[in-house]
């Protein structure tokens, strides 16, 4: 279990002052100039001995990134853009950061643009989030009052930092769909390459984090990479912020070292599953887009990227989503490729036509109205979508489904059967009397 | 994808009042020269907040007109972004999360009370006081069920306390937003006064840390 002495977020609920004068009494702000003066490379050096990973879900190394910045200007800018656009199912942990330590992030993001040589900074932040955009446009305020950001600031860097937000488009979270909306266009991802590192925001090289990845930075240079990186397993450093929904007695978000048993931290802080640990059926590891995985697979699970890819699933972004004995886990699938069907942003044909047409499937399946055969036809359609689109979304779309077919197939199979079984009720009135 | 189209009956004029359009000149010199475009999702929302919780195509034109931008990249994106109304709603508009985390938590007793107190989704009661529609995860599922309500994000929902919370509202009253259920935020219920010496809940203990 995570000790005190090693949280990043000491205010993650919300229970102190979120402003300036209380964020700096927490340690924010501490000796800032003194990590900018250690130099660009430095800077990237340390992130990337921490083993720091993104935090939005894929996991790539979050210093390695930093290092693809041009480190010479060709005339053109370098820009920071902070992903704040948070609509991953099951996802809440970026929100707590913004309403409740935004002055974490704020620093981190002069820190990371500072080694990315970038003098402007974007945040966008989902449309949805209002309070917390308030809040965080607040923090922001005070350090510009503070004259700890913007021209001239006491950190000597010039620096500006702008919030921006969407406005109700789950596919804005992908990077450069999040660049084309920032630029005040349909949220429709881009071709890579170019990667945004060269090709990004208005042309410009761009590098995109996720809010969390953004915020722990200041304490991995305040505390050396050897702290952060012996937190965790190797490979998977650090600590992470997990949320843990659905079928719990307590759901909550909670900061915790890398690698922990999934159950110690279901029974530990989300005070255990509905009905006891026997009562689970299967848990989404990490948010929506990662496949299920089922209960005999999780008593001694390491939540990390590596332990979880070996399950043919993924840690994501840490959004454990469990599911008790009384879930109707197609309805649960079949809803998430809704999702997927209402988010898809209708670029790429298999992503377009392939979300609606596996829901259409799965609400069928989940009345037992199909056919056994559909099962592996709606599996190899779930293929011809995967790896076939321009952005993730289609292969997050098919991971559930995959998922669902590979643990749950039985399930499928029992409640065709069941309805195969049934006698038909006579729906027609007879004539002949 | 959704299909979404302006609605039949429109308003013959639209402009910003005095402080939005101060407001929006302060957000368009966010971006550099020429990228005045990039203004354009905040001034939508603007506008939508000024006609009251929906946005009339005369002011996509105006905000098009503003930004020097074809009149189609505007209608594109308000029909683009689901957070864009595109028809009247009430003056409480009720956003349900119905995706698999709140729908786990019995989202769809909610939308039963939905269903009860004010229609079918889209509809504007007689008072007009409410509309609500289903939407796509909100971000706090560690909260779940959860609606939220014009800004307002309502939490730990169960049919009774959400019934209370609209009765509220219509009656005038004070009703305070986040967890229903005696919450703080996101964290373990109880969970100040179970971990009293946590850094999380002690000011001291977090003072310390510096």
């Amino acid at each position: 279990m995570l000790e005190d002495k090693d949280r990043i977020f000491t205010n993650l609920y919300g229970f102190h002052d979120w402003r300036l004068k209380a964020a700096r009494a927490r340690g924010a702000w501490d000796g800032t100039k003194q990590i900018l003066e250690r130099g660009h490379e430095a800077i990237i050096d340390e992130v990337k001995a921490s083993g720091l990973r993104g935090r939005g879900g894929a996991g790539f190394p979050t210093g390695l990134k930093w290092s693809f910045m041009p480190k010479q200007s060709d005339g053109r800018p370098n820009y920071v853009v902070i992903n704040a656009d948070e609509s991953e199912p099951g996802t809440c942990k970026d929100r707590d950061i913004m309403r409740h330590d935004p002055h974490l992030l704020i620093e981190g993001a002069l820190i990371a643009s500072f080694a990315m040589r970038a003098h402007t900074c974007y945040i966008y932040i989902r449309g949805e989030f209002i309070a917390e955009r308030e809040v965080l446009q607040a923090a922001i305020d005070e350090a510009y009052d503070a004259k700890l950001i913007g021209n001239n600031n006491i950190n000597g860097w010039d620096f500006e930092l702008y919030l921006c937000h969407g406005a109700g488009a789950y596919i804005c979270g992908e990077e450069t769909a999040l660049l084309e909306s920032l630029e005040g266009k349909k949220g429709m991802p881009r071709l890579k390459p170019p990667f945004p590192a060269n090709v990004g925001l208005y042309g410009a090289p761009t590098t995109v984090n996720n809010v969390e990845s953004i915020a722990v930075v200041p304490d991995i240079m305040r505390r050396g990479a050897a702290w952060f990186s012996a937190l965790g397993k190797p490979n998977n450093t650090g600590t992470k912020l997990f949320c843990i929904s659905g079928h719990v007695n307590e759901p909550c978000n909670v900061e915790e070292e890398m690698g922990i048993p999934l159950r110690e931290l279901i029974d530990k802080h989300a005070g255990g599953v509905r009905g006891g640990w026997d009562n689970l059926l299967a848990v989404i590891p990490g948010g929506s887009s990662v496949p299920c995985i089922p209960a005999r697979e999780c008593s001694d699970l390491p939540m990390d990227f590596d332990s979880l890819k070996e399950l043919k699933t993924g840690l994501g972004t840490a959004a454990v989503i469990v599911m008790d004995k009384s879930t109707d886990i197609i309805r649960a699938i079949a809803r998430l490729s809704y999702f997927y069907k209402h988010e898809s942003c209708g670029q790429c044909t298999p992503c377009r036509e392939g979300t609606g047409w596996m829901w259409r499937v799965l609400e069928r399946m989940a009345k037992g109205e199909a056919e056994k055969a559909e099962i592996d036809m709606l599996l190899d359609v779930s293929y011809q979508i995967e790896g076939h689109t321009i952005c993730a979304l289609g292969d997050a779309a098919a991971w559930p489904v995959q998922g669902l077919i590979r643990h749950f197939r039985h399930v499928i199979e029992a409640r065709i059967d069941a309805r195969a079984t049934k006698p038909i009720a006579p729906s027609v009135p007879v004539a002949a009397e | 994808m959704s299909v979404r189209r302006l609605a039949a009956e429109q308003p013959e004029a639209f402009a910003f009042s005095p402080d939005n359009l101060k407001w929006a000149k302060g957000q368009i010199a966010k971006f550099p020269g020429g990228r005045q475009a990039s203004a354009v999702l905040a001034l939508l929302w603007r506008a939508q907040e000024q006609c009251g919780g929906w946005l009339p195509e005369p002011a996509l034109r105006y905000i098009a007109d503003m930004l020097g931008m074809a009149y189609i990249r505007v209608y594109e994106n308000a029909t683009f972004y689901t957070m864009f109304n595109l028809a009247p709603v009430g003056r409480y508009y009720v956003q349900l999360c119905g995706t698999t985390p709140c729908w786990l938590r019995d989202a769809d007793a909610l939308k039963s009370v939905c269903r009860k107190m004010i229609g079918a989704p889209g509809h504007v009661t007689e008072d007009g006081m409410f509309s609500w529609s289903e939407v796509e995860c909100l971000g706090a599922c560690v909260n779940a069920p959860v609606v939220q309500i014009n800004k307002d994000y309502y939490e730990d929902l169960t049919p009774e306390s959400f019934e209370r919370v609209l009765n509220d509202l219509r009656d005038g009253k004070k009703v305070k937003p986040g967890p229903q259920n005696g919450r703080h935020s996101s964290e373990p219920i109880g969970f100040k006064a179970a971990h009293p010496d946590s850094i999380l809940v002690s000011e001291t203990k977090a003072d310390e840390r510096r």
